[in-house]
Order: structure tokens, then sequence, then C-alpha cells
């Protein structure tokens, strides 16, 4: 028996460019022994496109979603991408706060969604559902090479009256669990720095600058690796990489992991499984590091006792010389 | 029973949405109404006239003057049947303006309110009784609140004026906020030299008594006659015997202790002296941080002291004193840097406040004036100054504006190029506010001579990056983003109200905003009355102000007290509670819910108990009346029988 169960709304990110975090994500949730269940004919959340044009229509493309989840008899979703996540929660709060909104939404789909579904980030329950204890337990592996930085980018905390969820301006969960597992963070503090977004098209130049910089200062803060939790991020980071070094002239060669991947490295799933070939900038030389956690220990112990050694032959030494 | 009724235009402020003729000749209607007119401005000497021909000409013998709120004019009015022969509390008023012609447009429907309005004000006065006040003796000294520059100009003007003053300070030492400044706008005067010699006069004057590092516990009474507990808060040094050498503090071994009076730019020593001009000069032990009250083991200072001043041993102390005035100036407190993720939140050494920035540009600030990053105490080379940190923000609570920064961040470039003079500052601004004499002159001399340079955005974040902080923010007159890799960055921390004021100001019974300052008598006429009397304010208490405004109103409050005690007696307000000794079954509900301790418990001839009100004592609040089961517990001039006629009136179809 599962010990936790949640609707799961994929989006149309995690078929497509994010497949490797839609797989990694459902392997270690299920390591995690959480059963998730997908919506049957789910459809466009409603996010970028829609709410740029019309809030109601946006509203009515999440709120048919969250209607047939309602269905379901759940009522919790997991979302893993922040896009997706906003776009729920601003339709359903919107629809909570305004009775005549709700009304005009309503109308526009078959079933009216009656507010009872509360969408929450897979971050979200890795962090505060689960919890960090829990996602310890799981580990078998370690990634000794691996000091990661991890990226929230813009809306995954953010504006907090939507977000709910972590510190808006200084967010801690994606370091935290990264560090529950035994990976390395550094201090990174361009962790909600705009990415570029869907700036991506019409602006290409402007998106490169702004990338450039996350890579670089996740470089200044001694990473070699981000962490992400956004499909779009992941792209503006991995994907335009090169575009980045062609523009600026610089070399980057940063890779880019869901850190759910890293997550999954670290229970001790393959690189296959967890989608790592698909990454543009390869992890493989990054994570080739890894051991398991008793290998870990042994090498530990190693370099102690060897420590020690060294240091006694060094006081050896003093008293010889100080004898002569 | 002749009630004459007034219907006051105020211009068009009530007649612009009151039909005032209809009204008047509604009122003509009703039985016991002998006269009713209507007037442009009642308030003004032929309207006051117009009422006193009018009792004589009519024989009236109860007035109602419906116009504005009787907090306005309710006393002009009196004064006016008073002089015509009647008993001022004869008068009723109806407040048609603040509660009707101000608050809806619709003609008709505010025609009938204030006819209902005045109806009830005309029941209410027919039923008023005659009152007449007491005259009780004053006591001539005055109790001053919080020793900063406004509280200190207060004291001294009481005082030389010849009053007995109690000067009660919070902190170890008199000099508040002012007293940590480096130069003072615009004149670029040393703060602590034009402040220090006020504050010897303070600590001189034979007619100050001040009680340093002590709080008011507890006030009692009414105006002219207050009982105050203060709270000598224990110092762990006997300040009679303590000579201030500082002997001890150089041999304090808990050398991390939080410096409270630099903001904690550097540490101190457990047992401190706060500065060297600090007024009483006398030693104080933090106990949080001293090792004998933190680990049980110490006692150096106690070796060390040459007149054995310390004693670990002792208590906070309650003294009594008696005073008729008071005067709140406890000023004001800033805005905690957690309130800025964006800006670090406190995390980063080298983002600090500007008043902690004063530390650091004073001449005995814990670096001796010059100017040294936290960090790494080295000297910026390049400093960006965020105003507005908190202020203006809806988002932090604080919608208002801070009033001095922009001021003090024109002074802080300004010195800051004089320190360094190879040094570039640059301020992000909202907005320059520089509105006083002489201040726009000093801010333009800040860009123009110093070259401070100011950009006309908000900030949006600040990261570290290697050695230097990076300021990013709009440039909203070029319309671009900018960065500014900054040594360091001071932010105008938002003022708020001083700690624990709200709870001070449900001591004094005063009012208080949202924000915890203090809510003045009028904001234009009555700037440091309050709305209980014999209780002033004065500097930033009220809100934020500079220096020039702070000792203004310091000065101000003075002239107030002097202004009241220049009676020897005062006549108490008769619209108090009133116990019917026939009906009181001595439950005695009432002594239990009286907030102010008016009411008493009273033996009668034959050993009955009753209850007893202290006519001078009873504030006149009402609560007792809702208490008591019998009705035996009345408010003079608000009675049940007024209060019902007033609701029968309305009932009435
Ligand atoms: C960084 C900075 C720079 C500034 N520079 C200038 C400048 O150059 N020129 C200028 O004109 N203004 C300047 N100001 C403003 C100036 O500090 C104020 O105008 C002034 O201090 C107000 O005086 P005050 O007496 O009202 O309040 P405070 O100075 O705050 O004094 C209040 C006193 O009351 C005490 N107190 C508080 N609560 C209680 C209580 N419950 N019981 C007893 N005592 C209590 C406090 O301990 C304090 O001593 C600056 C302010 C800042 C923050
Ligand atoms: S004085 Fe200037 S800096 Fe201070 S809050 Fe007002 S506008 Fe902002
Ligand atoms: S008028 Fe000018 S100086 Fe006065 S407050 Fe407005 S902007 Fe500031």
């Amino acid at each position: 028996m599962a010990e936790r169960e949640y609707a799961y709304y994929s989006g149309c990110s995690l078929e497509g460019t994010a497949v490797e975090y839609d797989m990694s994500m459902k392997l270690v949730l299920e390591a995690l022994d959480v059963n998730l269940k997908e919506p049957e004919d789910w459809s466009c959340c409603g996010s970028t496109p829609a709410h740029t044009v019309d809030h109601v229509l946006a509203a009515a493309l999440a709120a048919r979603n969250l209607s047939i989840i309602e269905k379901m008899g759940t009522d919790t979703v997991t979302v893993p991408c922040p896009s997706c996540l906003s776009a729920f929660k601003r339709a359903h709060l919107g629809m909570a706060g305004d009775a005549s909104f709700k009304d005009q939404v309503n109308d526009l789909i078959d079933e009216p969604y009656n507010g009872g579904v509360i969408s929450k980030s897979t971050l979200q329950i890795m962090y505060e559902d689960i919890g960090l204890e829990e996602v310890a337990k799981k580990v078998t592996h370690a990634l000794p090479d691996l000091v990661v930085a991890p990226y929230y980018g813009c809306i995954l905390t953010r504006p907090p009256e939507i977000a709910q969820f972590d510190d808006p301006e200084n967010p801690v969960s994606m370091d935290k669990i990264l560090e529950a597992v035994g990976v390395k963070v550094s201090s990174f503090v361009f962790k909600l720095e705009c990415c570029g977004a869907a700036f991506g098209v019409p602006k290409r130049d402007m998106v490169n600058r702004l990338t450039a910089k996350v890579l670089s200062m996740a470089l200044d803060s001694g990473a070699n690796c981000i962490a992400v939790a956004c499909p779009l991020c992941q792209q503006n980071l991995d994907l335009r990489q090169s575009q980045v070094n062609a523009l600026m002239g610089t070399n980057y060669n940063i890779p880019i992991l869901y850190f759910s991947q890293i997550v999954g490295l670290t229970y001790g799933l393959t690189p296959k499984e967890l989608g790592i070939d698909k990454l543009i900038v390869s992890a493989d030389d990054l994570i080739r590091s890894r051991i398991t956690v008793e290998e870990l220990a042994q090498n530990k112990a190693a370099a102690e006792a060897e420590e020690k050694a060294r240091k006694a032959k060094q006081k050896e030494d003093k008293t010889k010389t100080e004898e002569t | 029973m002749r009630v004459g009724v007034f219907i006051c235009h105020c211009g068009s402020n009530i007649a612009g949405t009151i039909d005032v003729a209809k009204v008047a000749a509604e009122m003509r209607k009703v039985p016991g109404v002998a006269f009713a007119t209507n007037y442009m401005y009642t308030c003004s000497e032929p309207g006051q006239d117009e009422i006193k021909e009018a009792i004589k000409r009519e024989k009236l013998n109860r007035i109602v003057v419906a116009a504005c709120s009787p907090r306005m004019h309710e006393l002009t009015f009196r004064r006016t049947i008073e002089k015509a022969g009647l008993n001022r509390y004869f008068l009723e008023m109806a407040n048609i303006r603040e509660h009707i012609s101000w608050i809806g447009l619709d003609k008709e429907a505010n025609t009938n309110k204030a006819i209902e309005s005045v109806k009830m004000a005309v029941a209410k006065a027919m039923n008023n009784k005659p009152l007449y006040s007491q005259s009780f003796k004053v006591n001539k000294r005055v109790l001053v609140i919080g020793g900063g520059v406004a509280g200190m100009q207060a004291a001294l003007d009481c005082a030389d004026g010849g009053l007995e003053v109690i000067l009660v300070e919070k902190s170890p030492s008199v000099g508040g906020m002012m007293a940590r400044l480096d130069k003072t706008f615009p004149t670029i005067d040393c703060s602590i030299c034009i402040l220090g010699p006020k504050m010897v006069d303070v600590a001189q004057h034979d007619k100050i008594k001040l009680y340093a590092y002590s709080e008011v516990d507890d006030i009692k009474g009414y105006v002219g006659n207050y009982q105050i507990k203060i709270k000598k808060k224990a110092t762990y040094v006997d300040w009679v015997k303590c000579t201030g050498c500082g002997a001890c503090m150089e041999k304090c071994p808990a050398k991390n202790s939080y410096d409270h009076f630099n903001f904690g730019v550097a540490p101190t020593r457990a047992i401190n002296i706060p500065f060297p001009q600090a007024i009483p000069k006398k030693a104080k032990i933090d106990p949080n941080y001293c090792r004998q009250f933190v680990k049980g083991k110490c006692g150096v200072c106690a070796k060390i002291c040459p007149t054995g001043a310390i004693n670990y041993e002792m208590q906070d102390e309650i003294i009594t004193e008696d005073v008729g005035a008071i005067i709140v100036a406890s000023g004001y407190g800033l805005v905690d840097m957690d309130k800025f993720p964006e800006y670090g939140a406190g995390r980063y050494p080298d983002v600090i406040t500007g008043i902690q920035y004063e530390r650091l540009l004073n001449a005995s600030g814990p670096t001796e004036g010059h100017i040294l990053r936290p960090s790494d105490k080295t000297e910026p080379k390049t400093v960006v100054f965020v105003s507005c940190a908190g202020s203006r923000d809806k988002s932090c609570g604080i919608p208002y504006c801070s009033n001095f920064c922009c001021m003090y961040i024109a002074k802080q470039a300004i010195l800051t190029k004089d320190h360094i003079p190879d040094s570039q500052s640059y301020v992000f601004y909202m907005d320059i506010r520089s509105p006083g004499k002489g201040y726009d002159e000093f801010t333009r001399r800040a860009q123009e001579d110093y070259g401070a340079k100011y950009v006309r955005g908000r900030v949006s974040r600040i990261y570290p990056k290697g050695k230097k902080m990076v300021v990013v923010g709009a440039d909203t007159l070029l319309g671009t983003q900018v960065e500014v890799e900054a040594d360091l960055v001071v932010l105008a921390t938002a003022v708020t109200a001083a700690p624990g004021a709200p709870q001070l100001a449900e001591k004094l019974h005063i009012s208080y905003d949202t924000f915890g300052f203090y809510v003045e008598g009028h904001p234009k006429l009555r700037p440091v009355e309050t709305n209980t009397a014999g209780v002033y304010l004065a500097g930033c208490a009220q809100g934020p102000k500079d220096i020039p405004a702070s000792v203004g109103q310091g000065s101000a409050a003075a002239s107030k007290v002097q202004a009241l005690f220049s009676k020897d007696m005062l006549e108490s307000d008769p619209a108090v509670a009133k116990v019917n000794e026939n009906t009181c079954v001595g439950c005695l509900k009432c002594i239990m819910t009286c907030p102010f301790g008016a009411v008493k418990e009273k033996e009668l001839r034959g050993g009955r108990i009753v209850a007893n009100v202290i006519e001078t004592v009873c504030a006149g609040c009402g609560v007792c009346t809702a208490t008591c089961p019998c009705g035996a517990i009345q408010l003079s001039h608000f009675t049940d029988n007024q209060l019902l006629a007033e609701v029968n009136t309305i009932c009435q179809k």
C-alpha cells in the first residue's frame, strides 16, 4: 500500500522537452511510496499564452482540469511545472475570492469546478508532506564530485499570495532536499533571478544575456552544476548554453539537472531511467563519480586513517629534529 | 420646555448635500420646539449672537445646534449659551456634517437622516439637567516621558518657567536618537556638540528630577492630579557610588555584548557606559551578556570598581511621583532589516542602516569616525544609499513617508565625500522630499558640489559578488536597468513607532493610529494636545519628524502645560457617573469594571454598603452603567432616560 496518494498533472512540457523531469519525478515519488493518479483527458493548464490575453479564458482552461481532478475524489494535485502550478493556483484563488468570476469561468466549462482541489508543486510535497527525514531514508548512493547551485526561477515561490510556499525572496526548500540526500549545495545568490522565460523566442539576445548571468553566478558560487524545478528554466539554461557561448564569447559547460534527477541518482536509479542522457550539456562526467554510501564511508575512513598517520609522522619528525 | 434649534450650513459643507431649510421647517413642527432656523456659519460671531438673541427673545431654555462634530465646537456653543444665562449642559449637538453631509451625496436621503438626527437631539435636550462643575487644586508638577531632544526641550522649557519636572527615560542616558547622529542637516553642525550642553542642563537643572533607565509602570488620576508609578530598572551598579570612571568597562571579559547605543555596529562590554557624553555618566550591566549572570561566576567588575558600586543583587524599584500634567516624547523606532529579504535581510554585513552609518561617521563611534565597512574594515570607495527602505511601501505595511531620510541621505552623501574624497556615492530615490527651509538647496549641494549621483528608481535586489555588493535597480528617468557594484550599501530604513508605544498609550488613555503613533487633538489646530486632558505630545512619538520640528513641538507642549498651570484651580467635568444610593444593592460589579478605579465602596449609616463614584477620577466612559444590574449607577448627561428618549424618537414613525 502506498503511503500517500495525489493526483498528478504533468502538463505539456513534461510530455515533450521536459520528459526527463516527468520520468525522474515519477520514479522518485514511487521510491517515496507515493501513488500518483493521472487525470483522464487533461488539457492545457492555461498558462503563458492564455493568461496574457484573457484571465477568464485562462482560468477556464485551468478550471477544466481542476474540475476533472475534483471528480476523481482526490483533494490534492501535485504539479511538477511551476507555470502550470501558478495557473492552477491563480484560477483556484481567483474563483474562491470572487463569486462572479467563478460563475463566468464555470459558465465556460462542462462540469463546474467547486473549489475542492489544493495544488502543490512536487517540490512542496517532498519538502512539506513527505519531509526531509523520509526523503533522506531512501538514499543509497553518494555524488561526491557534485556541487549544486539550486535555482528556483521566478514563479515557484512568487508572488507570495499565489504561491503560498517557502520564502518568496530567499527560498530554501530545494537546498534542504538536496542536502538531505547528501549532495553539496553552494551558496547561490541568483536563486530567483530571471532566466528569460518565454522571451527565448521573441528576444533571444536578451534571454541569452540573462542566462549568461545565472550561469556565471553559479560558477562563482563554486558550483559545477545547477539544479532546477522548472522546464522553462531548464530549457533556457541548458539548450541555450551554446547560444550564450556564441553570443558572449564564453565557454560555459554546466550541466542543468532537474532536482528530481539528482535525488534519483542518490536513490540508486540509473542515469538512463532518469533521462540524464536527454540533457544537452552532458552530465555524464560529473555523475561518473557516483558511489554507494558504503563505499563513501570506506573512503572516508581510509582518508581519516591516512590523515592520522600523516599527523603522527609529522609529530615523530618534529621530535626527531628537536632531539638532534 | 422651549427648545431652540439652529441648523448650520457650514458654507456648502452641509448645505451642499442637505436641504437645511427643510430640516429647520420640520423642526418647527416638533412639540417642544419654540424656534428653529438655519444659518450660514453658526460658529461665527454673528451666528453665536443670533443664538444669544433668540434665547432672550424667544425665552428658550434648551438649545440644539445641528452642525459639525461636537469635538470641534461643543465647547464654543456651551460658552455661547452660558453667556445668555443658560446652564451649559442645556446644549445638545447633532453632528450632521461628519455623520451625514460628508458621507453621502443623495440630498433627499441626507435630509431625511438629518431630520431624524436633529429630532433625536431635541428629545435628548428636553431631558437635559443642569450640571455644575466642581473646582479642584492643580498639582503643578509635570512628567515628561522620553529624554530625546523633544522631551529634553519640553523639560527644560517647563523647568525654566519654574515648574518641577520629572523626566523618565527608558534607556541608560538621555539624548535619544540625536545623540547617535554625527552631523545634522541642513547646516552640518555636530549633533552631540549642540545636544550635549542641553543634556548637561537637564542633569544640572534644580527643577528637573531625572529617572534614567526607568519606565512608567502605572498612571492613575486625571488632569491636575496624576499618581505615577515609575519603575527604576536594576542597573546592578549603585549610581550614587559610581563615578563614571569606566575602569570596570576596560576589564570586563564579556567583550561580545550587543551595543544598543551603536545599533550593533561593534560589540561592547557587558558593563558599559553607553557613550562618552552620556547623562547620567554611569555604568550599567547587561545581564544577558554578563558572565556573573550567564555563567554564575566572574565578579571582575566588583573587584575593579574603586568605589564598590557593583551590586549583582540589585532589584527593580518602584517609585511614586505626583504630577498635574504629562508630556509624552517617547520618540521612534526603525524597521528591522528582516523586512527586506531582497536586500539580504541583514545577512550581508556590508548592507547597513542609516543610523548604523551615522555611528561609522561619528568621531566617538566604534571606528572613531573612519568609514570602514563592517566585513573587512576597508574604506569603501563606492557607497550606495537606498531611500524609502520600507517607507511608502504597502507590502511592508508602512504606507507613510518617514519624513527625514531624504535629507539625511543627502547629508551622509556629503559627509562620505568629506571623509573619502575619491569616493562616489549613488542615491536611489523615489522622489526627493526636501520641503524645509534651506533643505532643497542642501540636497542640490549633495549632487552639484559633492557629486552624489542620484538615480530615480527603486532597488530590486542586492547580492554579493566577490568583495562587492551588486545593487540592481531601475533608472526610471532613462527607462533602463542599472547595476552598481558597491563596497557599502546604506538602507534608509523606515521610521516606526517606538517599541512599546501602544502599551504606553493604553496607560495614558490616549489614542494611537494603526502604526502606533500617538494621535493629536486636531491635525491642524491642536497639534501637541491629545484628546485626554492634561496629556501632551512632542517629537516623533506623534509621527516622523526632524529635529527642528521635534524641538518646536517640545517647546509648544511646554507652553501648553504652562497655560494649564497658570490657574491654581481647575474645573471638573460634571458629566460623570453618579450612584443612586436608594436603588444600589451593593453588588459592587461596577468597581470591578471601572477601568479608571473611580468607583469605591461606601458604608452608609446603618451599615449598608453602596458604590460611590469619585467625581474627579471618573472619566465619564459609562462602562459601569452598562454593568449595573439595577440601573443605579447613571452617567450624568448620558442617563438611560436621555438615551432612551433619543431611541424612542427614531423608533416613532
Ligand atoms: C540615520 C538618521 C539620521 C538623522 N539625521 C538627522 C539630521 O541630520 N537632522 C535632523 O533634523 N534630524 C535627523 N534625524 C531625525 C532625528 O533623529 C529625530 O528628529 C529626533 O531624534 C526626534 O527626537 P525625539 O525626541 O522625538 O525622539 P528620540 O530621539 O527617539 O527620543 C525618544 C526618547 O524616548 C525614550 N523612550 C522611548 N520610549 C520610552 C518609554 N516608554 N518610556 C521612557 N522613555 C522612552 C527613548 O529611549 C529616547 O531616548 C535622523 C534620523 C536618523 C534615523
Ligand atoms: S523621506 Fe524620502 S526616503 Fe524617507 S520615506 Fe520619505 S520619500 Fe522615502
Ligand atoms: S513641493 Fe517639492 S519639495 Fe515640496 S514636498 Fe513636494 S516635491 Fe517635495
